[in-house]
């Protein structure tokens, strides 16, 4: 009996010592993209996961989900913070006559909600609209820094007249604000509108203005800044979910607001590897950097986490002429169809463990490699799209090792 | 509420009276008769008789200490009581008998009848049964007292597409025939069934148990369509039992003062189980697999899956049966776990590409039995949880000590 009992007391003991040894490790940091800016005070770390539970919440008819939406929360386009997948993509559409654009939003636009709660019935897309934009959903991780970039540090690489003549002819999306936008000492205002610097077509100033606009059109959620439900109006005007508006607070949308402000931007793997290291050459080489520009610095922010810090993007949040094959027709603000901002580069090598397995790049998904990519890149990237493919596929294969890496 | 409560503890308080004075109680241990399948589980466990008392009162308690970790993060170690368990019985007549069974779960976070049921044997193939009582759909669901099992975490699929313990108002049949070595049984009910919930939920998939949630399900119907369950099993004495279970019903209210406002969307569920013991070895294995098929319309999101399957397979392997610490007969056994749920089965249609949303477990564990009605459990978790694009697989692993028991 002693010997049993001996046995039993050695075997917990080894247990309880094994418990950390037993549990599956944490995963390189590196290799995910959940995580927040480094230097946040654990108040601030807190307030990150009150965010995070908002961002990761799902709706219900209950709580006033539709009645008609794309998705049920935040983290279902955006899955693990990456990049979005073609099944949870939407659709905007207009009717544009010249230049006449109407967003048709007495019947339906500016996007399409084509699932329901049930017993209700979901949007289609009116016969008026003829031009059509699918999009998937962006990464959302190092929105804080962008956020925190001035307006002067996107205009010093506007050139909207191309007068370096290295063939590239940025430009800032102006935009018009919302009425809860208030400007910070960061902006510069421009015949009172103010430098897009998210979405596709640079199209929202501020993190507020994109977590706002997602709530009500992607998910049919009102909030204290946008009190009017969607509804279908193939159903009846102000058909709806019967859940009182704002189904939101601001402290809601504040809550995500953080979230995303303090999400880490992705770090980087291998840089030292040879073929990176030689593939980031490359990049510059054939005057990528052009418009993926690597660096920026922040400036002043409230977050002392975010002030002065130089974050690698590879972007330049500016619109650019992307040539016929990346042509929606969509025009958003001041971007017409042809126009996009360039996509920031970081997390890309993470894409795919976002998406499934399998990367689903470009604003709607439709290209699986970098070499595809590339190959849509027209208008004023067809110099560098030129540029790449005279590369010897050993050197492209560097290059794709440097994007695998960001 | 209250009554309810002060009832408990007025059972609670006579059971400890019985274990001081042994003439005033006596246990009427379970019958272990080799007859006895799984749909006898309700009736197939200990009770304690009280004098000339009518009701015979029994329970079990499970309460478990669990360390989990999910890529490399932790809560640390934290300690639950998942349930407390008490069983009132009494045979009113000859061949007529009431059952119930009533669950404290977490603590008394939740406080449900999940048995209340009166059976009138009319002949032994023709038993009527009505109350609250659990569709026997599956194994597990019937048959899910703690110290039966030597796993402390339910099984996915047993809880989360069969949504055990399920069970509602209804009524109807059930009966067995032996013959030789074999025992046929069926059980064939009408009861309230599920609700919209199951496609409208937090949970961001389709989720059975989600109906459990609405206490109304008690009192009425959520659209008039009665849910049907029905099973049969065959068993021999000698080989085990195999059960062959269906459950289906309309889930939405498709009609409301008489206007037609949506189709009737149906969800089914089809189950097969299986148990049988090995006769040298003593191994016993017990496994049961699930298939849902749920109406969900068209237009609704990928997440929530029209189709899901998932099962368990236990093995359990006695290894020392003598007396151990002081107690006779006590068996020490080795057991493994391993489990599957796939809650969306189906590929995407933008993408031609396999919907994951799965999860796969491998639990293998250690338990000391000192008598048949207590069961000290050790075991040990490692599943693999993939979202519905079929990311890579969140890693989740725990360590988990406890016991169960009937008193």
């Amino acid at each position: 009996m002693k010997k049993f009992t001996l046995v039993i007391l050695a075997g917990a003991l080894t247990l309880i010592t094994a418990c950390q040894k037993l549990m599956p490790p944490a995963p390189k940091d590196e290799d995910v993209l959940a995580g927040t800016i480094p230097g946040l005070t654990p108040e601030q770390e807190k307030e990150h996961l009150v965010g995070d539970a908002n961002f990761g919440k799902i709706f219900t008819k209950e709580d006033g989900l539709g009645p008609i939406f794309v998705q049920t929360s935040c983290a279902n386009c955006h899955i693990g913070n990456g990049k979005g997948h073609p099944s949870t993509g939407l659709t905007r559409f207009a009717n544009v006559n010249g230049t006449i654009i109407d967003n048709l939003l007495n019947k339906g636009g500016p996007q399409l909600q084509q699932h329901a709660i049930l017993g209700y019935l979901p949007e289609t897309l009116p016969t008026e609209a003829n031009v059509f934009s699918k999009r998937i959903a962006p990464a959302v991780m190092g929105l804080g820094y962008i956020a925190a970039l001035d307006d002067q540090s996107i205009l010093n690489n506007a050139d909207p007249n191309d007068l370096n003549g290295d063939g590239i002819s940025g430009r800032p999306n102006y935009v018009n604000p919302t009425n809860f936008f208030i400007p910070q000492p960061i902006h510069i205002p421009y015949n009172n509108q103010y430098i897009g610097r998210f979405g596709k077509k640079a199209e929202k100033i501020t993190i507020q203005d994109q977590v706002v606009f997602a709530l009500k059109q992607d998910i049919g959620i009102t909030s204290d800044f946008d009190t009017q439900d969607l509804f279908n109006y193939q159903s009846g005007v102000n058909t709806g979910d019967g859940v009182a508006d704002p189904e939101v607070s601001s402290n809601f949308v504040y809550g995500l607001v953080f979230y995303m402000r303090t999400l880490k931007a992705p770090a980087r793997r291998n840089i030292n590897n040879d073929d990176v290291v030689a593939g980031e050459n490359l990049f510059a080489k054939i005057g990528c950097t052009s418009c993926h520009i690597p660096s920026f610095t922040t400036a002043q922010s409230d977050i002392s986490a975010l002030s002065n810090k130089t974050f690698h993007p590879y972007s330049d949040f500016l619109l650019h002429d992307m040539g016929q094959l990346l042509d929606d027709s969509y025009p958003e603000g001041s971007a017409n169809g042809f126009e996009w901002r360039t996509p920031p580069l970081w997390g890309l090598g993470l894409a795919k463990d976002s998406q499934g397995g399998q990367m689903f790049l470009l604003h709607d998904g439709r290209a699986k490699t970098f070499d595809e990519v590339i190959s849509f890149h027209g208008g004023e990237a067809a110099s560098r799209r030129t540029a790449f493919n005279a590369l010897s596929q050993t050197e492209k294969n560097q290059l794709f090792k440097f994007l695998e890496s960001l | 509420m209250k009554i309810l409560l002060t009832v408990t503890l007025f059972l609670l308080s006579l059971k400890t009276i019985g274990q001081t004075d042994s003439s005033f109680i006596k246990r009427t241990a379970a019958d272990t008769s080799k007859l006895k399948m799984n749909m006898d589980a309700v009736y197939n466990r200990p009770f304690l008789t009280m004098g000339k008392f009518p009701v015979a009162v029994g329970g079990y308690v499970e309460a478990n200490s669990s360390y989990f970790g999910t890529d490399g993060v932790t809560d640390g170690l934290s300690f639950q009581i998942p349930r407390l368990t008490i069983f009132l019985s009494s045979s009113i007549k000859k061949r007529i008998k009431f059952l119930s069974e009533i669950e404290f779960e977490e603590g008394g976070k939740e406080i449900g009848i999940e048995f209340a049921s009166m059976d009138i044997e009319l002949h032994p193939l023709l038993n009527l049964r009505g109350g609250v009582i659990m569709n026997p759909i599956g194994a597990f669901n019937q048959n899910h007292d703690g110290p039966k099992w030597e796993f402390i975490e339910r099984p996915f699929s047993a809880t989360t597409i069969i949504p055990a313990t399920w069970s509602n108002v209804g009524f109807g049949l059930f009966g067995k025939y032996a013959v030789n070595n074999f025992v046929w049984a069926y059980e064939a009910y009408l009861t309230n069934g599920f609700d919209d919930k199951i496609i409208s939920n937090p949970q961001n998939r389709t989720w059975l148990p989600a109906s459990k949630e609405n206490p109304e399900r008690f009192d009425e119907s959520f659209n008039g369509v009665p849910l049907v369950t029905t099973k049969t099993a065959l068993r021999h004495r000698k080989i085990g039992e195999i059960g062959v279970s269906w459950m289906g019903g309309v889930y939405n209210q498709f009609r409301v003062d008489g206007i037609v406002v949506d189709k009737q969307r149906r969800v089914d569920l089809f189950a097969i189980d299986l148990n049988t013991t090995i006769p040298k070895a003593k191994t016993y294995i017990n496994g049961e697999w699930v298939w849902a098929m749920v109406d969900v319309p068209d237009n609704y999101t990928k997440e929530y899956g029209s189709k899901l399957r998932g099962g368990f397979l236990d093995i359990v392997q006695p290894i020392l049966k003598r007396k151990i610490l002081g107690w006779e007969n006590s068996t020490l056994n080795l057991a493994f776990r391993t489990e599957y749920v796939d809650y969306n089965v189906g590929k995407f249609t933008e993408t031609e590409t396999n919907i994951a949303d799965h999860i796969f477990a491998v639990v293998p564990g250690i338990s000391f039995r000192p008598s048949a009605l207590t069961v000290i459990r050790f075991n040990y978790r490692y599943h693999w949880q993939t979202d519905l694009l079929g990311n890579p697989a969140a890693r989740t692993a725990g360590i988990q000590f406890g016991f169960s028991t009937y008193f």
